[in-house]
């Protein structure tokens, strides 16, 4: 609320580091991320082991990539699905 | 004392790297300790100038990796100060002039004579980076209040990590208090949830920095200096003092001060 009277009564002068703070975080997801090449192949690897005890995945459509919304980025991973494990009553 | 190599680094170019250095080591020097100031900007060396000793050179680093001259030989003793030495970097070369393993065995020279070793870090990632933490036991991380500084300095904090440098340190330099209270500059806390490393100190902009400059004398000399305080806070910090950080009120100017006065007065 406040930041919407903020926006109304103050929209050009003051406030520009709320926009450097959330550029920077959104930015650095990037950086972070494409720096180390590993990393999305471990986190994909990972996710494979997981997902496995639950479900049948097929293994080689698998694909985890990150992408950009309006104002946040997200983690997207697309996962064909062959089938369910029965599930065994305990 | 067990001697320590402290790298001063940021990534981006021109937030303030060599006044840093110059800075910090003038004043652990005046608080007694023997300090060595290694400028490894090779081809674009600057901290000679701010230090005000660039008419003294005669021999640099490159001379001395390459057994050119002795290693006293090529440092410049700084007489305003006992225990100041500064190692200039070669003008004429590049940065491939020196190798990551020269530079270990060069800050570890060093170590039986000095307290603190001093590394001026040229701007970038490359060899002039790698040389530069070749040596070193921690690094100090400048950045200043902009996103394009924060964001490199991020970078560089990765590449440390990478390099088995874990324990690095910030400071934040140029801080205008005016900007962060209209919320027009990022403040303190935005910049350490960032970067999530151990601040240092902070550092306000300060235009007695250009006059010091100018004149070859850093700031910490000059007792009417805001940013030259803050760098004798940072250096008592580098020598395990418990100094409190600087706040915003801190960077209040006179009439600010005579305002509150005022409005306590009434």
């Amino acid at each position: 609320m406040l930041d919407i009277i903020n926006r109304i009564f103050f929209r050009d002068n003051g406030r520009s580091k709320e926009v450097a703070r959330e550029r920077l975080r959104l930015v650095l997801i990037h950086d972070r991320a494409s720096v180390s090449p590993n990393f999305l192949n471990e986190l994909k690897e990972e996710l494979i082991r997981v997902i496995r005890e639950y479900m049948d995945i097929d293994e080689e459509s698998l694909v985890v990539n990150f992408e950009n919304e309006e104002e946040s980025v997200a983690l997207v991973a697309n996962i064909p699905i062959r089938g369910f494990r029965r599930a065994a009553n305990e | 004392m067990k001697s320590r190599v402290l790298v001063v680094t940021s990534g981006k170019g021109g937030v303030g790297k060599t006044t840093t250095t110059a800075n910090l080591g003038t004043a652990l020097a005046m608080m007694g300790k023997k300090v060595v100031l290694l400028d490894t900007d090779i081809g674009l060396r600057n901290l000679d100038v701010v230090m005000g000793l660039e008419n003294r050179i005669v021999f640099d680093i490159v001379d001395v990796v390459n057994a050119k001259c002795k290693l006293k030989q090529a440092l410049i003793r700084d007489k305003r100060f006992d225990g100041l030495c500064l190692l200039p970097a070669a003008q004429t070369k590049d940065k491939s002039a020196v190798t990551p393993h020269q530079m270990k065995n060069l800050t570890n020279e060093l170590r039986s004579d000095y307290d603190y070793i001093l590394v001026d870090c040229p701007a970038g990632i490359e060899q002039g980076f790698r040389n530069a933490i070749a040596g070193a036991d921690n690094a100090i991380v400048v950045a200043t209040p902009e996103v394009s500084s924060v964001r490199d300095a991020d970078r560089i904090v990765g590449l440390l990590e990478a390099a088995g440098l874990n324990k690095s340190r910030l400071i934040i330099n140029r801080l205008r208090s005016k900007m962060v209270k209209r919320g027009d500059m990022m403040n303190i806390e935005d910049i350490i949830d960032i970067l999530s490393i151990d601040l240092l100190g902070v550092v306000p902009e300060d235009e007695v920095i250009v006059i010091s400059t100018n004149r070859g004398e850093p700031a910490v000399m000059d007792n009417t200096s805001r940013a030259g305080a803050a760098y004798r806070r940072i250096a008592r910090r580098i020598t395990g003092e418990d100094v409190p950080m600087f706040t915003l009120d801190d960077t209040n100017n006179f009439l600010d001060r005579f305002k509150k006065l005022l409005k306590l007065a009434k």
